[in-house]
């Protein structure tokens, strides 16, 4: 006569308004408690998505600057301490490779006048640097190849120099001193708004002078450091071996002397770390929603107690044990949603917010809101589950005295 | 029709709540329990509602052997067998009279239609028409109580067992609660009431005194 299916429906649909009712009639202990879960899932959401945001945003600028180039970084041997400009056209004659740009970094004084700045990033470069980088002379001119050859005495500035030296003046034509020696500045330069790759590692150079002056000024022979652009199309990976195998003809096949490393081998470092930094971040935000799961669990089993007498009353009326404990496991999954879907709610605004101020880009991440939801739905029915089988066994006679 | 027969003796550890207790009631009946307290009135209640099984003994309610139930079967039992009225009523404090009648049915899986249908036929039954929507705390005494006997009726109960009824309740209205048992049992509803009060029992066609857990007929006739 009863359908079996039917009965559990009306009856879970029952449970769920009885839940809600006791939910909001215990308003302010109900709001604390869940306030446990919103929290641990508001930091869960947070912490994935302004992660996620943050290592989407390094990425992107990584791959827009760093696809078809290697950077070559030398340490060198007790014999040979650096490579030379003719290492260098070696390299760059090579089938796979467009060109090379050095980097001779002078960490000197800079002078103009009286006025005398110490600190500021001096870097060497040559001319193919200014014709991979058209746009970034916006006054004067480029450094060129009669420069490089002539290891002449000419320099290019940033707007870091134009601030500190000649505010207010025109610094073309003028002459700048570094460590000591007179520099004509030929041009000014604006940075690249992305900051570009080397300026995420070494800080952007704020003056630029050719690369062989720059090895007369350090006076050595050496260069330590430059970066290879391959040809449209080439293969990094390939590219990287026979650059090694150049460099090892160059060194003699001693061992570590230098390192070759392209953008794509720093972007998954990158993102191996950002991964792992987001696991552990998600890992500590669950143990707030542990605590969360105990302060509910801690709750159903003081409401149990209090309302002793009206299970009493309804196991009476026939309510068999199913239906008692449906009801509270109900009543803490229920709390556990709220608590997680509010959690979800204001995670993603904060986050919203927090991308906003890094300035990074805000992805919704379904991940992050389908573990956040998950975890305090499982919350709710783990830690409900003791309190609901407590009062689903409760003895319908000693219940009923407790009134 | 099936009759309700029952004999136990009961031990409770060492406590002998009810002796040999043999009780045999006809449907339709309305029978009253008289006793002191720790008489083990309460304790016969139980057993007559299906709350408790006997120690030993047999318990048989319209021809099904009550003693070997589980929990589950002694619910569904209840539900669609006993009736309960209890000394302070008992209605949950946040649901509305309507809501509260509707519970037994809830239980047996009744459609919310039929439910509300069947709880409000009830309440206009006990009189209260025109207040199904008002909680507990916004009724007096008796209109409670009237509401729990609503409740007690709506799952049409073989019988209707009433633990002290008029025990929270002034005489004129406790009156008014008897006025009602007595035509309920004139439906021919069996009615069972518990009680100390000798002028209450009275009320009832039938009095089984019981005393120390032991029962002796006190037959009265029509009150």
């Amino acid at each position: 006569m009863l359908n079996g299916a039917r009965k559990r429906l009306i009856m879970v649909r029952e449970s769920i308004v009885m839940a809600l009712d006791n939910i909001r009639s215990n308003r302010v202990r109900s709001f604390l408690t869940l306030l446990g879960i919103m929290i641990g899932v508001m930091a869960v959401i947070t912490l994935i998505t302004t992660v996620s945001g943050v290592s989407g945003t390094l990425s992107s600028s990584f791959s827009s600057m760093g696809v078809g180039t290697l950077t070559v970084s030398v340490t060198g041997s007790d014999l040979k301490s650096g490579v030379t400009p003719e290492d260098l056209e070696v390299i760059s004659n090579l089938d796979s490779v467009d060109g090379v740009v050095p980097s001779v970094s002078l960490n000197g004084r800079v002078s103009y006048g009286n006025n005398v700045q110490s600190g500021i990033a001096v870097s060497g470069r040559n001319s193919y640097y200014f014709i991979l980088n058209q746009d970034m002379i916006v006054q004067g001119r480029p450094l060129n190849y009669i420069d490089d050859n002539n290891s002449s005495y000419v320099c290019v500035i940033s707007q870091e120099i134009v601030d500190k030296f000649f505010l207010g003046k025109n610094p073309i034509g003028e002459t700048l001193y570094i460590s000591g020696l007179p520099f004509t500045i030929v041009g000014r330069y604006q940075e690249d708004s992305g900051g570009g790759v080397a300026s995420i590692f070494s800080g952007s150079p704020a003056v630029l002078i050719p690369y062989t002056t720059a090895m007369q000024v350090n006076n050595s022979n050496d260069i330590n450091s430059f970066t290879v652009y391959l040809k449209e199309g080439m293969d990094s990976s390939a590219a990287q071996e026979e650059i090694e195998s150049t460099m090892d003809v160059l060194f003699d096949y001693e061992e570590d002397c230098f390192t070759v490393s392209s953008m794509e081998s720093i972007e998954d470092t990158m993102n191996t770390m950002t991964t792992m930094l987001s696991s552990l971040l998600a890992g500590i935000a669950s143990i707030a929603l542990l605590v969360g799961g105990i302060g509910i669990m801690n709750m159903m089993l003081t409401t149990v107690t209090e309302r002793t007498g009206e299970i009493g009353l309804k196991k009476a009326l026939g309510a068999i044990p199913g239906q008692i404990q449906i009801q509270f496991l109900l009543e803490s999954f229920l709390l556990s949603m709220i608590g997680g879907l509010l959690g979800v709610a204001f995670g993603l605004l904060l986050s919203f917010t927090l991308c906003q101020v890094l300035g990074t880009s805000f992805v919704l991440n379904i991940g992050a809101i389908v573990l956040g939801v998950g975890f305090s739905a499982a919350v709710g029915i783990v830690f409900g589950w003791a309190p609901a089988r407590k009062a689903s066994r409760l003895n319908p006679i000693d219940a009923l005295r407790a009134v | 029709m099936q009759d309700i027969d029952k004999v136990y003796p009961l031990a409770g550890e060492n406590v002998h709540a009810l002796k040999n207790v043999s009780l045999t009631m006809e449907e339709g009946e309305y029978l009253s329990v008289l006793g002191p307290s720790g008489s083990g009135k309460s304790t016969l209640m139980n057993i007559i509602g299906c709350l408790d099984i006997p120690t030993s003994g047999e318990y048989m309610l319209r021809g099904r052997e009550v003693e070997d139930m589980d929990e589950q079967e002694l619910a569904e039992l209840r539900n669609r067998e006993i009736g309960f009225i209890f000394q302070n009523s008992q209605l949950l404090p946040r649901l509305t009279a309507r809501r509260n009648v509707e519970l037994p049915l809830i239980y047996s899986g009744v459609k919310p239609k039929e439910r509300r249908e069947r709880a409000e036929k009830m309440l206009e039954r006990v009189g209260l028409k025109d207040r199904m929507d008002h909680l507990p705390t916004q009724l007096s005494g008796g209109q409670q109580q009237r509401v729990a006997i609503a409740r007690a009726l709506v799952g049409n109960p073989s019988i209707l067992l009433a633990d002290e009824p008029t025990g929270a309740l002034d005489q004129k209205t406790g009156a008014q609660i008897m006025q009602l048992f007595q035509e309920l049992n004139e439906e021919k509803r069996t009615v069972i009431m518990i009680t100390h009060d000798l002028k209450i029992a009275s009320n009832a066609r039938r009095v089984v005194h019981i005393i120390d857990g032991e029962i002796t007929e006190g037959g009265l006739h029509d009150a």
